[in-house]
């Protein structure tokens, strides 16, 4: 059996129960670890809801502060959509944008290891790239999320919508990295059934 | 680049040359940065760290460094050949044991390696000879901005360079030297002297072994923090309490000659002898053995051989170089091929040790 996302063999087979009827999903083990992530992300959302529910129908206390913390443990990047938990778990952020995400949150962290909070030491050089621009590379960081959405609209087969992530990509990459064959990856290679 | 083209050479930092390399094995300093342009290693999927190798290869490719670079895909490797560069220093040990695309640029010199996904996207680093941090520096600086000028590096005006762990953040930069200490240890000073090096926020750890345990007695000191200073600061940092180990070495083994002379005199006798004729041999023993007859060399004790050649046999007698080197595959049998290559090679040289003394 084919992967249902590619020409690879399909090694996982999924069966999602979904209001009652049932859905078998057959993938390669690539297209497999992104409709897991996604799945997982979906999982950490409703949590979240799960969560806010909670704390309103709860005394004010410690409790709360607990709750406020899980909701911060929660918080999730725009773009690569990793959690302040999974952070503070693994020790490891998830991409450039999470420093801008999580900004506040990281800084008594960052204080603590460095005892400084400012860079001042050198800084990119090349023209109308990083340097002076108010956010530096974050708003290239926002392939990162792009890239994202436009596997999700391969994996639901919403090929206008990722064809139109793509074009977007390649804008954005093409403008801070003149030269071509920049790294965006093309559905057209990827995902086509 | 065929990995055995490099069994034949020892890597520029080991010549056993350079300002106070009688103490001072290499200076270091790396750096690390990411493209902004796609998530951190551990946050990678496959494909996204086939696309960061494939964008940082290809535009690292034209970078002009020595006579150039040649690329090895360390994803593609054996495990012995991944080993062999992590002992050679051109890949760290993370490096080696991950997982998925990812690979190696090095010069010629053995002087510049490019690890591509390692924990950041991109971990510069240039390994010099001797005491020569400001040199390393000036050569890694280059590098940067040749590689700076072809990919965007992620970049916060507030926070620097970004990179996957908090603790590298601002400048990415490590800035290290590897220090050979047998008379500190000896004299068992060497726990006062790191304490005070912590107070000041410098790292200290063993070059071989797990965590902070030494083998050999060779040491690596280095920056911790990377923000809120300039690189040239963080290396001064490191530059200045270099002069001040260096001295202490010095004393302390000027004392064991003046006060126990006959002692250490033996005791690095016997560790040369022990080289020289044992069948099978660890190699710590072997790097303890060595630490200890290279002592003996500077001190004037041993006649016949040379400092570089000791620094080579320290390289060449850890596993994956012994395994290339001999072609030996067991473990067990690795002792024995040691031991063999030890007597092999000081086979050529007089027997005889110098008495300082008589
Ligand atoms: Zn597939
Ligand atoms: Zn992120």
């Amino acid at each position: 059996m084919k992967c249902q996302q590619c020409d690879n063999p399909a090694v996982f087979h999924i069966t999602e129960l979904e209001a009652g009827s049932v859905r078998e999903v057959h993938l390669c083990e690539e297209h497999a670890r992104t409709y897991l992530n996604q799945a997982e992300d979906e999982a950490g959302e409703s949590a979240k809801a799960a969560g806010k529910g909670g704390a309103l129908s709860t005394p004010l206390g410690v409790g709360e502060i607990a709750d406020d913390l899980a909701a911060l443990d929660k918080r999730c990047c725009d773009m690569c959509g990793i959690t302040f938990f999974e952070f503070r778990n693994q020790g490891r952020l998830g991409c450039p944008h999470d420093y801008v995400q999580f900004e506040r949150e990281l800084e008594p962290l960052i204080a603590n290891i460095h005892g400084a909070t400012e860079h001042t030491g050198r800084r990119p050089t090349r023209p109308g790239v990083g340097g002076e621009a108010p956010g530096g590379t974050d708003a290239l960081s926002a392939v990162i999320g792009m890239r994202r959405d436009m596997r999700e609209a391969i994996s639901r087969e919403d090929y206008e919508a990722a064809k139109e992530a793509r074009d977007a990509i390649r804008g954005l990459e093409e403008a801070w990295m003149p030269g071509g064959r920049g790294g965006a990856s093309s559905p057209s290679t990827e995902g086509q059934p | 680049m065929r990995i055995d083209t490099l069994t034949d050479t020892i890597g520029e930092w080991l010549r056993g040359t350079g300002p106070e390399s009688d103490i001072v094995m290499s200076s270091r300093v790396r750096l690390a940065r990411n493209l902004a342009q796609f998530p951190f290693v551990s946050r990678a999927t496959d494909q996204d760290r086939a696309e960061i190798e494939r964008v940082l290869r290809e535009r690292i490719s034209g970078v002009p460094v020595g006579r150039g670079l040649d690329y090895i895909d360390v994803g593609r490797l054996e495990e012995v050949d991944r080993r062999f560069l992590v002992e050679r220093q051109l890949i760290s040990r993370e490096h080696a044991d991950a997982q998925g695309a990812r690979g190696v640029a090095i010069d010629g010199a053995e002087q510049v390696s490019l690890m591509i996904n390692e924990e950041d996207h991109l971990r510069i680093q240039c390994l010099h000879s001797g005491l020569d941090l400001r040199g390393a520096w000036e050569q890694i600086k280059i590098v940067d901005d040749q590689v700076e000028r072809v990919v965007p590096y992620a970049f916060h005006p507030r926070w620097g360079y970004l990179t996957a762990c908090p603790t590298n953040v601002g400048t990415g930069i490590r800035v290290s030297v590897m220090l050979h200490l047998p008379a500190l240890v000896i004299t068992r000073q060497i726990d006062k002297v790191f304490r005070s090096l912590h107070k000041i926020s410098l790292a200290v750890r063993g070059l071989y072994g797990e965590g902070s345990q030494a083998m050999g007695d060779f040491y690596q000191i280095s920056n911790q923090t990377t923000l809120g200073r300039t690189e040239e600061e963080l290396v001064q940092q490191v530059a200045d309490v270099v002069p001040v180990l260096i001295d202490y070495e010095r004393r302390a083994r000027e004392f064991l000659v003046r006060e126990t002379q006959q002692n250490v005199h033996d005791q690095v006798s016997r560790a040369y002898g022990i080289l020289r004729t044992a069948q099978t041999i660890t190699n710590e023993e072997t790097m303890q053995l060595l630490s200890r007859v290279r002592m003996g060399v500077l001190l004037g004790l041993i006649g016949d051989v040379k400092i570089a050649d000791i620094n080579s046999l320290l390289m060449r007698t850890q596993p994956a170089h012994l395994r290339k080197l001999c072609g030996s595959d067991g473990a067990g049998a690795d002792d024995i091929e040691r031991a063999r290559y030890l007597r092999q090679h000081f086979e050529g040289g007089d027997a005889s040790t110098r008495a300082a003394a008589n």
